[in-house]
């Protein structure tokens, strides 16, 4: 255990414990967009930054990915740490315009855009956090999805852009996304939902006659656990 | 393809670690990078084709569409702009009928144009197929097309 001060606060922790996951543990509260309990953090969209000093260096450090040590003292919210999450809000503003999700972050931090920036034309809501492409190959263990390209024409995608074989129409991606990027189409009727540009039949509850998940992952998840798929056909609620 | 394929990837032992050397063997045997063989290469090394798309749209040394028999790459480095290599550029362009990063219909010719060659006391320079030619012109530039057999490359400013 090790002993830190975050926000004037005496705080004990475990050695080797992010800073991020600690001022969570008590309820200090840390903007973030590429943060996720079920992912390994990798520090993409730099809103967490905080200062922390140690010894006689004060540093802006990433807190999702920075380890707490022995008298530390971390600040959250100083001036220096809220200028340069100011900053990282506005050049994510810029490039991704349209989302929502950010909109409201702005508006929350009091940010706005910076008229220098200019804003990003050709619809793009990604920051390129890489999220949904690390939960659709950990987490659901299909990868049917990545980057492709590189620089200003990165993007995510399917393989060749093409309907993916692969995905499983889970919807995990559009799930995890923290700018609303990835779209998933649902009909009305819920009988079939479109991602990826390939649309998936749902499954009809057996119970309750709910449209409740796509065919292939009932499929999928049939395969990988050894259940059969005739025990799968019957919806969460109604098991 | 598929023998060939399973070929290269024996010649690495199967290591996935190896993709990048693994997709420049396969690219070398089949002049550019086809879907099919990209499938291949992903199924026999169990590594999922979105990784190997990722991988091969990442290195501009890999082409998903099929390249020329003759690889033109001209410098746009600062050393052979300034010794018009622009000029050359759109002189090159006109001959061929296409844009940068292009090939030709007939699959003769693919003209790119790069950042810097490194050989900047020969510049402008033009690499035909890994061979350099130093202090270049248009009237040169129309030469060595003509000489590739590019029809409709009149060089009128006879030397």
């Amino acid at each position: 255990m090790v002993n830190l001060t975050i926000d004037n606060r005496k705080i004990e922790a475990e050695a080797g414990q992010f800073i991020l996951d600690v001022a969570r543990e008590n309820g200090i509260v840390i903007p973030t967009l590429c943060s996720h309990e079920s992912i390994e953090p990798t520090g993409s969209c730099r809103l967490c930054v905080v200062e922390a000093r140690q010894g006689k260096k004060t540093r802006i450090v990433t807190s999702c990915l920075y380890p707490v040590a022995k008298g530390m003292i971390v600040d959250t919210r100083s001036e220096r740490v809220m200028n340069v999450r100011r900053l990282v809000l506005q050049l994510l503003l810029a490039r991704c315009p349209g989302s929502e999700q950010l909109k409201e972050m702005a508006a929350e931090m009091g940010v706005e855009a910076e008229p220098r920036f200019v804003p990003d034309t050709d619809n793009v809501k990604c920051i390129l956090c890489r999220m949904c492409v690390r939960t659709c190959e950990k987490v659901v263990g299909v990868s049917a999805i990545g980057f492709s390209y590189r620089g200003p024409e990165k993007n995510v995608c399917t393989p060749f852009k093409e309907e993916s074989e692969t995905c499983i129409g889970c919807g995990a991606c559009a799930y995890i996304c923290p700018t609303g990027h990835i779209e998933m189409e649902t009909t009305e009727t819920g009988d079939t939902r479109t991602i990826w540009g390939r649309t998936f039949k749902m499954k009809i509850c057996k119970v309750c006659g709910r449209y409740f998940a796509p065919e292939d992952q009932l499929v999928y998840i049939s395969q990988k656990t050894g259940v059969p798929i005739e025990d799968l056909a019957v919806c969460i609620s109604c098991r | 393809m598929e023998e060939k394929v399973k070929e290269i990837i024996q010649q690495y032992s199967g290591d996935k670690s190896y993709l990048v050397p693994i997709l420049q063997d396969v690219q070398r045997e089949f002049n550019y990078l086809p879907k099919d063989v990209l499938c291949a290469v992903s199924a026999h090394l169990s590594v999922p084709i979105s990784r190997v798309y990722e991988v091969v749209t990442f290195y501009k040394a890999f082409s998903l569409k099929p390249k020329g028999r003759y690889q033109l790459s001209l410098c746009m480095g600062t050393a052979c702009h300034v010794r018009g290599a622009e000029l050359i550029a759109r002189n090159m362009e006109d001959i061929l009928g296409i844009k940068e990063g292009d090939t030709t219909a007939d699959l003769e010719f693919s003209y790119e144009t790069v950042g810097c060659l490194g050989a900047c006391a020969l510049g402008p320079v033009l690499v035909v197929n890994g061979e350099y030619h130093g202090h270049m012109n248009i009237a040169k530039s129309t030469k060595i097309l003509k000489k590739l057999g590019k029809k409709g490359a009149t060089d009128d400013e006879q030397d």
